[in-house]
């Protein structure tokens, strides 16, 4: 382990940090990103109409996390953690919609 | 270690130097932002049980929202979020003004993104829109209608109540903002609310679709 006053004094005293314009960038990416949703939801894609306002959405948090959470700029402990946590939400939604897909298959009232 | 130069909220005497300090806060953030994740997932999963269920209902119910005020306030959330990320940067950079001001701006937006929302649940009482007795609904299938005012109300309420929890923490920050609490070498807490505020902001980027804009085509 590092002394503290070697650690304390080196890279800490001068966080990386991002410049405006990428937060500018980033900004302007979210609400151009907004009214796409807004518009595609218009136009008649089908079932695509889903997978598309989804993808917007998953692409506007991706950057948001990336960049206003800094998670561009962690080690990978963090990663790791939303990970963990995005697979339990993973786990939720396939068993619950597994169980109410299935349902009818026994042929049972009532299940 | 020279340990009077800087006070004891500075470097932690646990910690072994200052990274290790702020790696520790984020990763504690990030465990409490995923019981979030999952808190708030188990509503998403209701509503995307009900509504592949229902899909007649949960599009004749979505249609009544006002998409106007949603996007607006979509807007507004994008542009605190922003000003958040300025404040915390304010803090890497050591100009308590920056975080001050940006901060305050936060919590303006916050307010603004509120107030909308107060607007958008008094029209739905006036409609009866509400789920209880006195619930009305002129489209097919009212009852499963509903069942989408239910999430409406239980997603867009915790959302919004995290919005509170936010907004009375950010008026808390605003004079240790200006008194310089926050330095480049520790920001911690001012980065650790900038990734609640920002986890606020990503719930409603999922939210604005599901409610505001299924099936806006037909």
């Amino acid at each position: 382990m590092a002394h503290p006053e070697t650690s304390a004094s080196s890279s800490a005293h001068a966080p990386h940090v991002m410049p405006l314009s990428t937060y500018f960038l980033v900004f302007a990416a979210l609400m151009v990103g907004t009214a796409a949703t807004v518009g595609a939801a218009y136009v008649d894609l089908g079932w695509a109409n889903n997978a598309v306002a989804l993808a917007i959405a998953i692409a506007k948090a991706t950057l948001v996390v990336l960049y206003f959470m800094h998670v561009k700029e962690n080690t990978r402990l963090i990663p790791a953690v939303i990970f963990s946590g995005l697979f339990m939400l993973l786990i939720l939604f396939v068993n619950l919609l597994a169980d109410y897909g299935t349902r009818g298959w026994l042929g049972v009232e009532g299940r | 270690m020279s340990s009077e130069s800087h006070g004891p909220s500075d470097l932690a005497h646990h910690f072994d130097s200052y990274e290790q300090q702020k790696e520790s806060a984020t990763l504690g953030m990030w465990t409490f932002l995923v019981t979030e994740i999952l808190f708030f997932g188990g509503l998403f999963a209701a509503y995307s049980l009900y509504r592949s269920l229902y899909p007649e209902a949960f599009r004749a119910a979505s249609h009544s929202l006002d998409i106007r005020l949603g996007a607006f306030n979509t807007a507004v959330l994008i542009g605190s979020s922003l000003t958040m990320a300025l404040a915390v940067r304010g803090g890497q950079t050591g100009k308590p003004k920056t975080t001050f001001a940006m901060l305050l701006g936060t919590l303006l937006l916050g307010s603004t993104f509120l107030a909308v929302k107060a607007v958008e649940y008094a029209d739905k009482f006036t409609h009866h829109h509400v789920p209880g007795p006195s619930f009305h609904f002129e489209g097919p299938d009212a009852p499963h209608a509903q069942l989408f005012f239910s999430l409406y109300f239980g997603m867009t309420g915790l959302h919004a109540l995290h919005m509170v929890i936010g907004a009375a923490i950010l008026a808390f920050m605003l004079r240790p903002a200006l008194r310089g609490a926050w330095t480049p070498r520790n920001h911690n807490f001012l980065e650790g609310f900038g990734l609640y505020w920002h986890f606020v902001d990503l719930v409603w980027i999922f939210l604005f679709p599901l409610l505001y804009l299924i099936g806006r085509h037909h």
